[in-house]
């Protein structure tokens, strides 16, 4: 069954379709909608086509990790809800949702998004944590890339709360944004057959041969790298997905600087 | 000391602006999100649908399980670590015990029912907003229900009793507060959640009951005409 759904997704590949009427490296419709919990310090919305992706930020003082008392400190969670997909199911995180979160943090941390030596209230001993949660709503394919907007697009709208003798008054945000350096983006290229597809659907996700996961910032630097998938991949490959994910977040940054709030 | 004046300056027996959609996940069955002012809960239900592990499977009836969970960013203070929680699966269950009534599990035997209630943003009532998005849910899944349940908080603020409780009442430092959590089944009045914590008298508790059993009939209508609305908007297309 499996095989045959496959044969047909890559019948129209050679035709250059896709079921959904997409051409090979088209995306879906994208929408960002900034703010969307006010519980959160920072939050935001991602439509990717039917997909849809929360992200919120929550900040605490903690100490710092013992090998960087001079920095803030950054956490990346996803969980894969139930809610938004019949196939996830309840229980401790998946191995799915943890590379999601692993993903995404990677691209955050490497990238230098945040301006983490600007977090620290006392070396060694206090500094802010930026908390990063990523929840679908709807999965409708390519979690990757949305998760990875909605995380840097909550980053943008993050206020400081206020800090007074000690505490923090969650109730009340500054104007202080956080400190951010750049602006990584994901894009995941899927390799089936001989074709590389991206912002894969659920049924084109399920028949790859490989992904890979390419993270650049605005400069086109690469900070991240995920390769998915049970098949191997050549050079020359790698170089072909590389292209297309650098061309592909350029779109996405556009619409990402295009809301800036 | 008297609480004079709410607030965020509602009539004491008022709620706070209600929004409702229904079909907001589109992966689901059925689905609905209902906003009690800045307390947001969607609702998705997955089912009927087999029941694993198999030894759970009840050949007589089928199984209607909730799944209720705030998001790691939605709430007030610190973040809320995700996963279950005592807090997280006792709200479950009464939630359960609450919808249950309406639901004839006998319909589906072997087989289970998923609601699952997750909030980005919360201000009290969450488990309240929880029941009502998770019945419209419920019914946009088509499934067979007796009737609708509704739900609101109701309480004491220092001298007086007041429907849906916002944080700030839930806090409120200057006199005794008591908050409960009702869901009623419109048609007939009966309740099928109650809980309470705080301080009340007898009397008073019975009038918050009433008060909050008005309160839900008006809920009840807004969540019937939200249901109501997506298969008008539909005909109206199809027409076309």
């Amino acid at each position: 069954m499996k095989e045959e759904n496959k044969n047909y997704i890559i019948k129209y590949l050679k035709e250059g379709r896709r079921f959904d009427g997409r051409k090979i490296d088209e995306f879906r419709e994208v929408e960002i909608e900034y703010d969307i919990s006010k519980s959160a310090e920072g939050s935001a919305r991602v439509k990717i086509g039917g997909t849809e992706v929360l992200a919120g930020v929550k900040m605490a003082i903690e100490s710092p990790y013992p090998d960087t008392p001079d920095q803030g400190n950054l956490m990346v969670g996803a969980e894969l809800l139930p809610l938004s997909n019949p196939e996830f199911e309840s229980g401790p995180p998946s191995i799915d949702s943890i590379e999601l979160s692993r993903v995404v943090d990677r691209g955050i941390r490497e990238a230098k998004a945040i301006d983490t030596k600007k977090l620290v209230i006392e070396k060694g001993e206090k500094v802010w944590s930026i908390m990063i949660d990523i929840v679908p709503i709807n999965d409708e394919g390519n979690l990757f890339d949305a998760a990875g907007l909605a995380a840097i697009a909550a980053l943008k709208t993050t206020k400081f709360p206020e800090y007074k003798d000690d505490k923090i008054d969650y109730k009340k945000k500054t104007n202080k944004n956080l400190p951010l350096n750049k602006v990584p983006i994901p894009i995941t290229i899927l390799k089936i057959g001989e074709y590389f597809i991206v912002d894969p659907s659920i049924e084109e996700q399920k028949n790859i041969d490989a992904r890979l996961t390419v993270t650049t910032t605005s400069d086109g630097q690469l900070c991240a790298l995920q390769k998915g998938g049970d098949m191997p991949l050549t050079s020359e490959d790698i170089e072909k997905m590389m292209d297309l994910a650098i061309l592909k977040s350029g779109n996405l940054r556009k619409i990402l600087s295009g809301d800036k709030k | 000391m008297s609480y004079k004046k709410r607030f965020d300056g509602r009539e004491f027996d008022q709620t706070r602006e209600i929004e409702t959609k229904t079909k907001v996940i589109k992966r689901a069955d059925g689905s609905a999100m209902f906003k009690i002012g800045d307390t947001i809960a969607y609702a998705a239900v997955y089912g009927p649908r087999e029941l694993y592990p198999k030894f759970m499977q009840n050949p007589q009836k089928g199984l209607l399980r909730i799944n209720y969970s705030m998001m790691p960013f939605s709430g007030s203070g610190e973040r809320v670590r995700p996963g279950p929680s005592r807090r997280s699966r006792e709200i479950s269950m009464v939630i359960e015990k609450a919808l249950s009534p309406v639901i004839n599990l006998e319909d589906f035997p072997n087989a289970v029912v998923d609601v699952f209630i997750e909030l980005p943003q919360t201000d009290a009532g969450t488990r309240c907003a929880g029941i009502c998005a998770a019945s419209m849910a419920l019914a946009d899944a088509g499934i067979e229900m007796k009737d609708m349940v509704s739900s609101v908080s109701v309480g004491r603020v220092d001298d007086k009793i007041v429907v849906d409780l916002c944080y700030d009442e839930e806090a409120y430092e200057d006199g005794p507060v008591a908050d409960i959590h009702l869901a009623v089944i419109p048609s007939t009045g009966e309740l099928t959640l109650l809980q309470m914590d705080g301080e009340i008298s007898k009397q008073d508790l019975l009038k918050a009951i009433e008060m909050g059993k008005k309160a839900c009939i008006k809920i009840n209508e807004i969540q019937k005409k939200s249901l109501k609305e997506n298969y008008i908007s539909k005909d109206k297309e199809e027409k076309k």
